[in-house]
């Protein structure tokens, strides 16, 4: 049995999927952080269930990519049945998309989620009354507390005896009839079969002006495209507005009065949490906290990881004497020993005591729904460097790990807002690169030093955003963002979420970090290590680094951490202040931050913006990396 | 009197009476509950040329100058 969790940003799909399948999407309290799907396998009462959790989508209509992809999803897998997950609390709103997800003719189940908040914020709902009126079964359900889940798998597989497909409400009489008109066209033209959607699903959206299904309609038949256009015109008489609003308007007036028949609203209850945005979106104040709350989130992370990071350090280098005395200094074995013992310290002592309390703090902020609000204060500033507000959820995601931050670029609407905004973020110090910070400036210079790297950081940032949009002058279109209200996020899927995050880098990572050691010690024992970095010794050369340094910026590109884990080996000092000067440890920083993207980052983004843009993408950072590293050495 | 959005002093409450430009625009609006007929309660505004919140059907949206720009509205 195959089903499609459908709904709208921030419904909780992705909640609902992880309490079915165990935590595999990643949840936050932002619209449009899903941006592919994910597939998983649960068994339920003894029914396998093949379950899709689907990009948020506001409507069918396809006008951006998340929003494409959703479509193409239901249109082409046979999908037994949909689920559409619905924020109770914005129930009128939401409503406008069941409506369209009725239209596909699918086996379909409502699920009001976040039920406790609707009721807290004084909407009561009727369910039974709705299904009644929607012909399709209605469940309330709290999905970040299990509640109701149960009983939505239990309606989902009665519909394998019984699918219900929902009624579809009828348009008003005059919009009704030239749709039904268009309809009947399509049918003599036999388009159910050559498109393989629902025909009044296909009318309507061509009434709306969908970009996609015009194309492919002009593909197949470019004179239907005029009669498409008098029907557009006739609703346009009908009403006196562009087609795709009178049928927008329509969907609305049938939401609004579904809603009004079914909801019953009482006094809201009063809660602390609708005044935090007096705040926190305050013009003055929330400037203010919102410095307050980077700060504090930047000496949580330093404090934690520095507590943890020198004793776990000695821990692992207590063993190599003993290693050393037992196997003798110069045999192949105690080499290949040394490279695991140095991969394994680099990345369990350096990497995780700053990655667990960095990817905590930024899910916590994720969870509260702190994150719009950042895009809302930061709007304006993203205006002058050619994007706009909602460009800053890409680049904070950027923080944690680049990879998915190029995807979170999904969100914006126009490509070239996307290249950008990708090419940005890559420059971004990822947690990866974090680690470096805060293990070697600030863990040997510093907090203030670190911070100062931070600084540095967004400011280059911001001029090569500039630097981009001049580039390539186009008006971003402006942002039209929800804000959703906060949540008290739940510690168990806080740390479900970290672990999740973690597992890519346990996984991912230490097998390289192990292996990259592994290699660089038999590149020691062979004696090729000196042949690389001759190669590399114009870089070390101008930037006035140790030679031994080059075979770690090699490294460094397939995961950054890879560079700082083998510094230590490559320079054979525990201590790296004793070999390196403070200058050289900053302007070693300052190249990793900026020099090329590692290959999981160039593999996604080729696979976002193409390949040529990708090389520009390269050559751009590194040039920034060699300008920028040089003018440490000069200057600090 | 019909004026636009960008004109609109936070804390009053507005209809929103047509909205220009293109169909990029008005599709996003129009998903996020924002409809012509529709009333909104306009909510804060950031500093400099900052976007305009509005709550809307229970929901806040944070809208861009340039996009309030093309929001007629009346107040109510």
């Amino acid at each position: 049995m195959k089903i499609a969790l459908v709904g709208q940003p921030n419904s909780g799909k992705s909640t609902i999927f992880n309490h079915a399948a165990g935590y595999k999407a990643i949840t936050s309290n932002f619209p449009g952080k899903t941006v592919t799907y994910t597939v998983s396998k649960m068994t339920f009462q003894g029914v396998t269930i093949e379950i899709a959790d689907l990009p948020g989508t506001y409507s069918l209509t396809s006008f951006d990519l998340a929003e494409l992809e959703t479509r193409k999803y239901l249109l082409r897998e046979n999908v037994d049945v949909v689920v559409n997950v619905v924020d109770a609390a914005l129930l009128s709103r939401e409503l406008e998309l069941t409506l369209q997800v009725l239209e596909l003719n699918l086996p379909t189940v409502l699920c009001l989620n976040m039920i406790d908040e609707a009721e807290a914020r004084g909407i009561e709902i009727d369910e039974q009354k709705l299904a009644q009126l929607l012909d399709i079964p209605v469940v309330k359900t709290v999905a970040h507390k299990g509640w109701g889940i149960d009983e939505l798998f239990e309606n989902v597989i009665k519909m394998k005896s019984n699918p219900s497909k929902g009624k579809i409400p009828t348009l008003s009489k005059d919009v009704e009839d030239v749709l039904k008109g268009l309809v009947g066209e399509l049918e003599d033209k036999n388009y159910r079969d050559k498109f393989n959607v629902p025909l009044r699903f296909l009318a309507t959206k061509l009434l709306e002006n969908d970009q996609y299904f015009i194309e492919e309609v002009k593909n197949i038949d470019v004179g239907f495209i005029k009669n498409i256009k008098n029907y557009q015109k006739a609703l346009e008489q009908c009403r006196d507005r562009d087609s795709d609003v009178v049928i927008s308007s329509e969907r609305h007036h049938l939401s609004m009065d579904l809603y009004e028949k079914v909801v019953n609203l009482t006094k809201p209850k009063m809660e602390l949490r609708s005044y935090l945005d007096n705040i926190f979106m305050h013009p003055i104040w929330g400037y203010v906290s919102m410095i307050a709350i980077l700060y504090l989130f930047f000496n949580f992370v330093f404090y934690v990881g520095n507590f943890f990071e020198e004793p776990l350090l000695d821990f692992f280098y207590q063993f190599l004497p003993y290693i050393e005395d037992r196997m003798g200094a110069n045999t192949l074995l105690f080499n290949i020993t040394n490279g695991i013992v140095q991969g394994l310290a680099g990345g369990i002592a350096i990497v995780l005591p700053f990655l667990f309390p960095f990817l905590l703090g930024l899910a916590f902020l994720e969870d509260v729904g702190y994150i719009p609000r950042i895009a809302f204060l930061m709007d304006a500033f993203l205006h002058r460097i050619g994007l706009h507000g909602k460009a800053i959820i890409p680049l904070i995601l950027g923080y944690g790990c680049t990879v998915p931050a190029v995807m979170a670029t999904r969100i914006l609407e126009s490509e070239r807002d996307r290249f950008i905004a990708s090419v940005l973020t890559t420059m971004i110090p990822c947690a990866a690169r974090i680690t470096i910070i805060f293990g070697l400036v600030a863990f040997y210079l510093g907090p203030k030093a670190a911070l100062f790297v931070y600084v540095l950081n967004i400011v280059v940032v911001a001029i090569a955003g500039k630097i981009l949009s001049r580039l390539l002058p186009e008006v971003t279109p402006g942002m039209i963002m929800e804000i959703p209200s906060y949540h008290i996020p739940s510690l168990k899927v806080l740390l479900a979420k970290v672990w999740l995050r973690m597992k890519e880098f346990i996984v991912v990572a230490w097998p390289l970090l192990i292996a990259g050691s592994v290699a660089l010690s038999l590149l020691k024992y062979w004696q090729l290590e000196s042949f690389i970095n001759k190669l590399v010794s114009p870089i070390t050369l101008l930037l006035g680094l140790p030679a031994a340094v080059g075979v770690t910026l090699i490294f460094g590109v397939l995961r950054k951490e890879l560079s700082m884990v083998m510094l230590v080996q490559a320079l054979g000092a525990t201590n790296i202040s004793t070999v390196m000067s403070a200058t050289q440890i900053m302007t070693f920083t300052i190249f990793v931050l900026f020099y090329t993207p590692c290959v999981a980052t160039i593999a996604v983004l080729i696979k976002e913006i193409g390949s040529k843009r990708t090389i520009f993408a390269m050559v751009f950072t590194f040039f920034i990396a060699i300008l920028l590293a040089t003018a440490t050495r000069l200057v600090y | 009197m019909v004026v636009n959005l960008i004109n609109v002093k936070p804390g009053s409450r507005v209809k929103v009476i047509r909205i220009q430009g293109g169909l990029g625009v008005r599709q996003r609006l129009s998903c996020l509950g924002i409809h012509p007929g529709d009333l909104m309660a306009v909510q804060t505004s950031a500093i400099m040329q900052g976007p305009i919140v509005v709550g809307i059907h229970g929901n806040k949206v944070a809208i861009g100058r340039c996009v309030a720009a093309k929001i007629l509205v009346e107040e109510v």
